[in-house]
């Protein structure tokens, strides 16, 4: 029996549906180029399958998630990574928080950040521009968005500048939305040792 | 310009209006979602104007008013094109309206249970995910539009 992952991890998840995913020998053409599959790209995650149902939406957010995260210059890639992390904290995506903490820690080679994050969460203190970009994209995140009227005074303060405020609230922004797919339509299970 | 633009509305000049130039390429790309969650050519279960509908619900949800006008001018737009499509039933309409009220409100405390009373409503998977989509794509709008506007008045 496949445990689920009830807590904040860098150790990433097996993420399973809730529902039955596209079966690929059976996808249409239009599912096929929606997740980009191509002779020399048959490898297609559960999660891709699953959105799969929905070609028309999958096809079009792919290219906007990838200029929102690996755009060039802006703001660094592990400072959109923290924004990912803050909005998959407050909610409660465990395993894009996962993914999203794990590449943190790859650019940024800081794991203390992410720790502290994981350990106390909303109440985590954190060097000032590390601060500035997780307490702001936690806000951003709420329901209805929680910004205070200093916002911007305090990401300028932390030395961010108005290129990079706006990838903040993109990435952010766009983590609302991933969220709202991966931890509502499926669940992060435990590896299988022969997984790992 | 697009719909984001529109809203946000930066002072030609500033700082802002600058740094969004810069990203002119995730703007129009935000605009292609918009169009594709909102007027997708197979809609299924969740017509354009229900789709329209809970996009207004959602962004009174988010406290962005003048997103919920957009969909709400949308509202009465689909009314003809609606008619060519399977509508879902009164039932469906409650699990979709009460999940789309999860998504937007509570995301964190979504369980397979809700997936199953959406199926229990009789819909399929495609319906549950664009369901999914349309929240998930408002949630990503409405804060977009609430973020930038907290950067206006940023020097």
């Amino acid at each position: 029996m496949t445990r689920v992952v009830e807590n904040f991890t860098t150790q990433v998840p097996v993420w399973s549906p809730y529902i039955r995913p596209v079966e690929l020998a059976s996808a249409t053409p239009e599912q096929l180029a929606a997740m980009q599959v191509t002779p020399s790209n048959k490898g297609v995650s559960p999660y891709v399958l699953t959105l799969a149902h929905d070609p028309e939406s999958l096809a079009v957010r792919s290219p906007l998630f990838n200029q929102i995260m690996y755009g060039k210059d802006g703001l660094s890639s592990a400072e959109r990574e923290l924004g990912a992390v803050g909005a998959s904290v407050v909610n409660r995506c465990i395993y894009c928080a996962a993914v999203h903490a794990s590449r943190f820690n790859n650019l940024s080679k800081r794991p203390d950040v992410i720790d502290e994050i994981f350990d106390r969460e909303r109440q985590a203190k954190l060097e000032p521009r590390d601060q500035a970009i997780f307490d702001f994209s936690a806000q951003l995140s709420e329901t209805p968005p929680a910004i205070p009227e200093a916002a911007a005074a305090n990401l300028a303060n932390a030395g961010l500048n108005t290129l990079e405020a706006v990838d903040l609230v993109l990435s952010s922004a766009l983590f609302g939305w991933a969220n709202r797919l991966m931890h509502t339509l499926g669940e992060p299970t435990e590896r299988e040792p022969s997984q790992r | 310009m697009t719909l984001i633009e529109e809203i946000v509305d930066a002072r030609p000049g500033s700082n802002l209006a600058e740094a969004l130039s810069h990203r002119a390429e995730i703007l129009r790309l935000s605009q292609s979602t918009h169009d594709a969650v909102l007027f997708p050519r197979s809609p299924g279960a969740i017509s354009h104007g229900l789709r329209a509908a809970l996009a207004a619900r959602m962004a009174r949800q988010y406290e962005v008013p003048k997103l919920a006008e957009h969909y709400e001018v949308l509202i009465q737009q689909s009314r003809e094109i609606d008619e060519q499509h399977d509508a879902a039933t009164d039932a469906q309409t409650a699990a979709i309206v009460a999940h789309s009220d999860l998504l937007t409100l509570r995301p964190r405390d979504a369980t397979r249970a809700d997936i199953e009373k959406l199926q229990a409503s009789g819909m399929g998977e495609p319906d549950i995910v664009r369901l999914a989509e349309l929240a998930a794509f408002v949630s990503y709008q409405a804060r977009v539009i609430k973020g930038l506007q907290a950067l206006k008045g940023a020097k």
